[in-house]
């Protein structure tokens, strides 16, 4: 999958017009200057032996240089992706959460009044758009109310390189104990997190409650009401672990969407990761490190569903590959 | 009998609470749905008779005035007139998803019903190239394709037609290979049908009715993907009214706190996902008789 793609994507940057010779020395450098950097890059080779270069290249997991900057592609995307897995874990930590637990509640309530408001949640939160929630959350809680930060990952006064190991500040700042500074990256963490978590909950709504349903007319939610458990129990504990599998199965294809949001959410939060690299070097043609962050998220795409999978073992002893 | 307006707006009505009780709630969420639609798509087609200003008249009042008065939704720092720029900007939006999703559909359906039928290598070779653009994220995709196409009305509507191929081509094909194997397609062929005739007159009408719902619903996603593009400003030139590019102009006097040039495009693009997304999903429940069982 990740080598038909980065195929598709080497194809795509080349047959589009513009180049990045012309965006890197603006456009009105004199031709053999055009011509002697686009030599230097390697543009002026055949196509076929192009793309023969660059898949050797990546066997050796070797991801280029960058065109416009001095800069390994690899270096480049390895600053970044911590931002990236920071806010998306945080995102899908709060998606599951609402998702799994207002799914079971209308599945519980099946037709009652609880049941269509959040079924109307899970659709209307499901259409809005990622940056638009992210406006509006930093409307009221970063301008109107004045409580949270709305850019970036640490305010002003907090210094990054001080506590910096594995660029995930949350674990970084426990690591060195530095509590302060744990708060104010926390912070900073609760809109985009939320922004991103909120949108993708629309899905587990859906997603829990169909299940619900299911598991909830299987013949041992029967025996266990008959038994004389408390309704409570029976809905959460003993249903939800069951109708939990399939949500699970599900989340590895979700992932897809989580990036497509993160991407979103970095851009109107200017959280430095991934998402906006990648817009960055867009509009910058910078062909290696658009394949490279492509490359990337569809590998992130791949382990994650691969993750999914063992999980999917681990949780559900039924499973035996 | 006299034709009366009134009586056949009473016969649509009654007409529709009947459905309503065959139903029940999935019906009304189809009708609010087709509302919601019906309302921006009149919108869009008399935009130039609801809209109060010009969308590009730059002098229709004071800069960056709050909603209210004469400017029912305030005005933007060029002096515009935000309802009128909401007004036409429906008009690319709709536009855009619309035509996206008949693109993607129409080839998503025919390439499935072919490398469904026809099966062989060149099935496996499109199977495996659709299953890895689906299964990456369809917005980063856009975004690179959109990118690279440059600004444009067509551009957009490819960039974002292409990512939806896939979803239609897995669901066609699926439903191909399973028909394939029906006794009317056998009785068919032991009467001599050609190939093509099959694959147009008897399996095609079988696969058409559930792409009816994906359609809509995929409506509703290319609205969003549409949105984003255009607010990351990639899809359009600036010359273009559109509600993704007066959010992500409105985005900068967030800080200031003028709040009604990102409040009103984005609820209008939330607005109309949601109308299509509730149309799919009533069409859905409706359309499916297996789960009117429960």
């Amino acid at each position: 999958m990740v080598f038909i793609l980065l195929s598709i994507v080497f194809v795509v940057l080349r047959i589009m017009p513009g180049d990045p010779v012309s965006s890197m020395l603006g456009g009105h450098a004199p031709e053999s200057v055009i011509e002697q950097k686009k030599e230097a890059l390697g543009l002026n080779r055949p196509i076929a032996l192009q793309y023969l270069h660059y898949l050797w290249q990546i066997c050796r997991l070797d991801l280029g240089d960058s065109m416009v900057f001095k800069q390994r592609v690899t270096k480049a995307i390895a600053e970044k992706i911590p931002a990236t897995i920071e806010l998306t874990i945080c995102g899908i930590l709060i998606t599951l959460f609402l998702g799994v637990f207002l799914g079971a509640y209308a599945a519980d309530r099946r037709g009652m009044v609880q049941d269509y408001v959040i079924r109307l949640y899970g659709i209307v939160v499901y259409c809005i758009p990622v940056f638009w929630m992210g406006l509006m959350l930093q409307l009221i809680f970063g301008i109107w109310l004045d409580m949270l930060p709305i850019a970036g990952r640490t305010g002003p006064r907090v210094f990054a390189s001080t506590f910096e190991k594995t660029g995930l500040y949350v674990l970084d700042t426990i690591l060195v104990r530095d509590f302060s500074a744990l708060g104010d990256v926390l912070i900073h963490l609760v809109l985009p997190a939320f922004t991103l978590g909120l949108v993708l909950s629309g899905i587990f709504v859906r997603l829990t409650r169909a299940n619900m349903l299911d598991v909830l007319k299987a013949d041992y939610i029967t025996a266990a009401e008959a038994r004389g458990i408390r309704h409570r129990k029976i809905v959460y504990k003993h249903a939800l672990k069951n109708a939990f599998i399939p949500i699970l199965t599900m989340m590895g294809l979700q992932i897809a969407l989580l990036m497509a949001g993160a991407v979103l959410t970095e851009t109107t939060f200017s959280w430095p990761g991934m998402g906006r690299l990648l817009l960055e070097r867009i509009y910058l043609r910078d062909y290696p490190t658009i394949q490279g962050v492509i490359i990337m998220i569809a590998l992130i795409v791949a382990m994650a569903s691969l993750i999914v999978d063992i999980i999917y073992a681990i949780v559900d002893p039924r499973v035996r590959y | 009998m006299r034709y009366s307006p009134a009586a056949g707006i009473g016969w649509v009505i009654s007409r529709c609470a009947g459905l309503g009780k065959k139903y029940g709630l999935e019906w009304w969420i189809l009708v609010a749905g087709a509302i919601i639609i019906l309302a921006i798509v009149s919108m869009a087609l008399f935009a130039g008779s609801i809209a109060p200003f010009s969308p590009y008249d730059q002098d229709t009042g004071p800069q960056l005035a709050p909603p209210g008065g004469e400017h029912l939704m305030g005005t933007d720092n060029l002096q515009r007139d935000v309802w009128s720029r909401i007004v036409h900007g429906s008009r690319t939006i709709l536009r855009v998803a619309v035509l996206a999703a008949i693109i993607s559909s129409v080839l998503g359906i025919t390439l499935g019903l072919i490398s469904g039928f026809s099966g062989g290598f060149f099935d496996r070779v499109l199977s495996l190239v659709m299953d890895s653009v689906y299964s990456f994220p369809g917005l980063i995709l856009a975004i690179a394709l959109a990118a690279m196409l440059g600004p444009g009305v067509i551009n957009i509507t490819l960039s974002v037609a292409v990512i939806y191929i896939p979803t239609y081509f897995r669901l066609v094909r699926g439903q191909t290979l399973s028909i394939k194997e029906e006794l009317y397609v056998e009785a068919a062929k032991a009467i001599g049908a050609s190939g093509s005739t099959i694959l147009w007159q008897y399996i095609f009408p079988n696969v058409i009715a559930t792409t009816v719902v994906v359609f809509t619903l995929n409506v509703a996603d290319a609205i969003m993907i549409e949105a984003a593009l255009t607010y990351l400003g990639l899809g359009l030139p600036p010359s273009i009214v559109d509600w993704g590019m007066d959010l992500s102009m409105g985005k900068k006097f967030l800080p200031s706190g003028q709040w009604w040039l990102i409040t009103f495009p984005g609820a209008m693009i939330s607005l109309l996902a949601v109308g299509f997304t509730m149309l799919g999903e009533g069409l859905a429940e409706i359309l499916n008789p297996r789960l009117l069982e429960r």
